[in-house]
């Protein structure tokens, strides 16, 4: 009588996964392609590059007025050195002259760490870039984070040059 | 419409007349010689540091040759009864047997090291897997079928089969040269000379038949070669287009009653299918059989997707995306290619698990920069906070019974592994030898926790829920992320290569170390979740 069950609710799970298995072809995703044109993780932002001239106010014109959009970060670290504090001073000047654009910062992890644990290396990096921001008077409001981990490697190689470049947090001017 | 039917084969009648006289006294039950039994690795063998451990491994003890009785009896006759074959199958849900190897602190020998003294194989594998025949399955009439003609399907069945003994590195099947054709009456009447002859010490028989009502029908038989006797024998009614799983059911069949361990090829593996330059990886859920067959991409690559796991009643997927650029947990349905967002309005959700009864999701929240496990019902709402340790808490997994979570935290200064109760009472730390330790998994026997170490390489690693007896598994650059296989005898992981060019492969190890190999995936692959035993 058991038997019988089981082979019951295992024919029913099988015929409601077969079934609508066959029914579905039209949502599956494409075939794999080639990607030569890969997506970029920034794509939709604006650039600011209209026609060739940089917009006041722009992610090009932030990138091309601080000393750097980029911060970088030790091994497994994520505190804010003097280095950092520079770059994320020239960053806290330009927003302070466009109190209406609004970031985020990207926390980024070199290869060495876990998947899941440099998920929450990198969200402590772009946090620990947005609180000194903060400190500066960049309002919260204005800052969001986004935590890369691994995913997104500027510098492709194993090497500590590479490794060094890709602890990093980001900052990005929204539209 | 095709639908699925895998139900048990029930009626001797149904099965190939035997044509020789001689079979009826190779019938289950009636007088047996010792049985044919592959040794599997003691599960709770001493650690790496121990020199004994490895020859422990070593014997395959079978009939006539060296003297081990086994009194099969019970599992034959529960067989003739018809529910053995599913009996079998189910997972073993014993609790974790309390550890014996004290000497946990030992550091573990490089994998490397483990196969001294003992005799090569030719697969690479197991140091003295078992010689077993599995010649064609012969077809009673060929049919055409939607799965394709059944004497090509008895060809890909033994083929499935073969392929699946092979990859467990207890098994060393023979090539097809030495291989004979089987009639369809001789399925249940071996040419037991023949096949003594060829030094295969275990047989593995069986057919296809198209039924009129367009389902097939595949027996299964497993022999004792030496001792002239049928062993065990199962069959399948299943639709064309599940073809594959009777093959791998057969094999379940012959590893349960070779190895005893659990069953585990009638089984799926969902993943992150990669492709596309290192920098802008293109990653894709994928779905395939747990051999590579039936693979399936889930979705598009238009966001980054990360570390799926299946439900326990595998009807959906539990996985992290960036959908929309906001790093969250959702769960995808199988059935209806649908997906919901679990926990709404937060920063950074990942690292999802689901309960072993399904009601629950674990999963790591990033909030201000700090990262804590939490757990939310598997249909939404408010999550419950589980630790609240200053540092990165993640990579929680239930054990089988749902009564504990381990998980890693780097509160001590690194990442190490703890164990706590389910509703994050009693955190103890587990792991204490050198390096970092991370993602641990709990074993579905309950028995070990496997583990990613870090330390110069990453390596894949099993110790005891309490700690003991650690082992290292693999030793590579980048070995990450290891998911059990349904009878916590194999592990799954990734591979990452050095460089510019490094891709992720997938791989798999089991616990001896020795059996290691590559999966076969379309494209690269990374995050492999070994799904639970199909029903």
């Amino acid at each position: 009588m058991s038997k019988l069950s089981n082979i019951l609710l295992a024919c029913t799970a099988l015929i409601a996964v077969a079934g609508c298995a066959k029914k579905r072809p039209a949502v599956l995703p494409p075939a794999p392609v080639d990607n030569n044109a890969p997506v970029d993780p920034n794509a939709g932002m604006n650039n600011g590059n209209v026609g060739g001239a940089i917009v006041p106010g722009s992610d090009a014109d932030f990138q091309r007025s601080v000393s750097s959009n980029t911060v970088n970060f030790g091994l497994d670290m994520y505190d804010i050195d003097p280095t950092a504090r520079a770059i994320l001073d020239s960053q806290a000047q330009w927003l302070a002259k466009f109190p209406n654009q609004r970031i985020t910062i990207e926390g980024h992890a070199d290869e060495r760490g876990t998947r899941e644990y440099n998920l929450a290396l990198g969200d402590r990096r772009a946090n620990a870039t947005k609180n000194y921001l903060a400190a500066k008077g960049v309002s919260s409001s204005r800052m969001t984070t986004i935590s890369y981990g691994k995913e997104r490697p500027v510098a492709m190689g194993s090497d500590d040059q590479s490794w060094a470049a890709n602890r990093r947090a980001v900052t990005v001017v929204l539209n | 419409m095709t639908r699925s039917i895998l139900g048990f084969f029930p009626s001797r009648q149904t099965l190939p007349v035997a044509g020789d006289r001689s079979t009826q006294g190779n019938h289950p039950g009636a007088g047996r010689g010792p049985i044919p039994k592959v040794d599997v690795m003691m599960r709770n063998a001493p650690s790496a540091a121990s020199p004994n451990w490895a020859p422990a491994f070593a014997g395959v003890v079978l009939g006539g040759r060296k003297a081990r009785a086994v009194l099969a009896s019970v599992g034959l006759l529960a067989f003739v009864s018809g529910s053995a074959a599913y009996a079998q199958d189910a997972p073993a849900p014993a609790p974790a047997p309390q550890q014996a190897p004290a000497d946990s602190a030992a550091p573990a020998a490089p994998a490397g090291d483990q196969s001294g003294g003992l005799v090569v194989d030719v697969t690479g594998g197991i140091s003295a897997p078992m010689p077993i025949a599995i010649p064609v399955m012969p077809t009673a009439a060929v049919v055409s079928t939607p799965a394709g003609s059944t004497d090509v399907l008895g060809r890909q069945l033994s083929e499935i089969v073969t392929n699946d003994l092979r990859n467990s590195g207890l098994f060393t099947p023979l090539s097809p040269g030495q291989l004979r054709p089987v009639s369809f009456p001789e399925v249940t009447a071996p040419g037991f000379d023949y096949w003594g002859g060829t030094g295969a010490q275990a047989l593995v028989q069986g057919f296809i038949r198209a039924n009129g009502d367009g389902n097939l029908t595949v027996g299964c038989y497993l022999y004792d070669v030496s001792s002239k006797a049928e062993l065990t024998r199962t069959g399948f009614v299943v639709s064309p287009s599940d073809w594959r799983r009777a093959g791998h059911k057969c094999a379940d069949m012959v590893y349960t009653r070779l190895t005893g361990e659990g069953a585990y090829f009638d089984s799926r593996v969902v993943y992150v299918s990669e492709t596309g330059p290192k920098g802008r990886r293109i990653k894709r859920l994928a779905i395939m059989d747990q051999d590579g067959a039936n693979h399936r991409f889930l979705t598009n690559g238009q966001s980054i997707v990360l570390t799926p796991r299946f439900a326990p009643n595998q009807q959906s997927i539990v996985y992290m995306s960036y959908l929309n650029n906001r790093p969250a947990i959702y769960v995808y349905d199988i059935g209806s290619g649908k997906q919901r967002l679990v926990v709404a309005n937060a920063n950074l959700t990942f690292a999802p698990r689901f309960s072993p009864d399904g009601r629950n999701i674990l999963f790591s929240m990033a909030q201000g920069g700090n990262t804590d496990v939490y757990r939310v019902s598997s249909q939404g709402g408010t999550p419950q906070r589980l630790t609240n340790s200053p540092g990165i808490d993640t990579g929680g997994s239930y054990s089988p019974d749902g009564s504990k979570i381990v998980f890693e935290s780097d509160r001590s200064g690194g990442q190490q592994i703890y164990v706590m109760n389910a509703d994050g009472s009693n955190q103890q730390r587990i792991s204490f030898g050198g390096g970092r330790y991370a993602t641990p998994v709990w074993s579905p026997r309950g028995d070990l926790i496997a583990f990613t170490k870090l330390g110069g390489g990453f390596r894949i690693g099993i110790m005891s829920p309490s700690g003991g007896g650690e082992k290292l598994l693999t030793n590579d650059w980048q070995d990450e992320g290891p998911s059990w296989s349904p009878n916590g005898r194999v592990i799954n992981f990734y591979r990452s290569g050095r460089g510019s060019g490094g891709k992720a492969d997938l791989w798999s190890v089991d616990l001896t170390g020795v059996n290691e190999r590559k999966i076969p995936t379309p494209l690269d692959g990374s995050d492999p979740a070994w799904g639970p035993l199909r029903p």
